[in-house]
């Protein structure tokens, strides 16, 4: 099914474009395919050349992202966006504890009791967390200020967000993961933490617990890349050598 | 800033990730070219602390962990999940049996 030779980039009027061939690539809604960092643009390209006698459209996250943020296929506008993602703070994974088994009460409040502690300290927010089936009661400012953290990117790099979100079903882990405070496979391990503890004991099964941890990685891995691609300025400032 | 070790490492990595990806003509395809130029261009610097060199590193480890995990994931499901249904020569060939020849179909 691959029906094309070579795969290149080129610049356009709106951004970088993606070559198959001669033929400019289109979203699913039959956009042109620009995206507005050149990064970003040969990441794209090397999953279409990564492809070999068949197109499997579900190892290639980056390009889904693009087509996301193009199409824009639920209609959210950015309000709505952000209000989604801070609305995953009531069920935050890191806040939802359990009171049994003891050990893996412990373990959540090991590994997850940093990173909380992290996120009040870094955005000056009060979060805690809860035993109750209820979840954590999160302040309203704890939430305003989530919002108006969030409103500063711009809407490709929330639609991001709001993905690494989804996948990791927390917005803590999210920020700390896309505040570079910890690395995707920590954040991925955080996320899994009680998958992990029953993994530990009663074992592992190949393909369904590394298959799983596998895509949440590569999907994670993707919309922390797309949202640091679409909302960096990368400068080169120089130093002057001393003679 | 999150533990990262050393970022040669993770430069090897993703240029052997890269590689895998890419096939024969690894060396000219722009991710490879646009990887090491990146890295190249934040070497020079006497900060230890550089953010700009955290950043590309964490960057760079992040796409390291995208290319790989897409790899396994990939050949995970081709070991587990891929094969689909076997046809009908292999149904009869797994009870010992061969289909018959017939020309125009079944009487």
């Amino acid at each position: 099914k691959r029906f094309y030779q070579s795969v290149s980039i080129s610049q356009g009027e709106g951004g970088f474009e993606i070559n198959l061939d001669h033929r400019k690539l289109k979203t699913p809604q039959a956009k042109l395919f620009t995206v507005p960092s050149e990064a970003l643009a040969i990441a794209v390209a090397t999953e279409w050349d990564s492809q070999k006698d068949t197109i499997k459209f579900y190892t290639m996250h980056l390009t889904t992202l693009c087509n996301t943020a193009l199409d824009n296929p639920t209609q959210r506008n950015k309000k709505q966006l952000i209000r989604a993602a801070v609305k995953f703070l009531e069920t935050d994974t890191v806040c939802y504890r359990v009171e049994e088994p003891p050990a893996l009460a412990e373990l959540q409040k090991n590994e997850w009791d940093p990173v909380v502690a992290w996120a009040e300290k870094r955005y000056n927010v009060t979060i805690g967390s809860s035993t109750s089936i209820l979840g954590p009661n999160i302040p309203a400012s704890t939430k305003d200020t989530f919002v108006s953290h969030l409103a500063s990117y711009n809407m490709w790099a929330l639609q991001g967000i709001e993905f690494v979100i989804t996948q990791l079903k927390s917005l803590i882990l999210s920020m700390s993961l896309i505040d570079r405070h910890i690395t995707v496979e920590k954040a991925v391990l955080l996320s899994r933490l009680e998958e992990e503890y029953q993994i530990r004991r009663w074992g592992n099964v190949e393909w369904a617990h590394d298959y799983d941890l596998c895509e949440l990685r590569a999907r994670t891995a993707a919309g922390t890349l797309f949202v640091h691609l679409c909302s960096e300025s990368s400068t080169v400032k120089h130093k002057l050598l001393q003679d | 800033m999150a533990a990262l070790g050393a970022p040669l490492r993770t430069l090897r990595a993703l240029l052997r990730e890269l590689r895998h990806a890419a096939g024969r003509s690894y060396r000219d395809s722009p991710a490879y070219r646009h990887v090491l130029s990146a890295f190249r261009e934040h070497r020079v610097t006497s900060e230890k602390l550089c953010r700009a060199q955290q950043e590309l590193h964490f960057q760079a480890a992040t796409y390291l962990c995208l290319l790989r995990s897409v790899r396994e994931h990939e050949a995970l499901h081709r070991e587990y999940h891929g094969r689909g249904e076997r046809s009908p020569q292999e149904v009869a060939g797994l009870v010992g049996f061969r289909l018959p020849q017939q020309p125009g179909g079944k009487g």
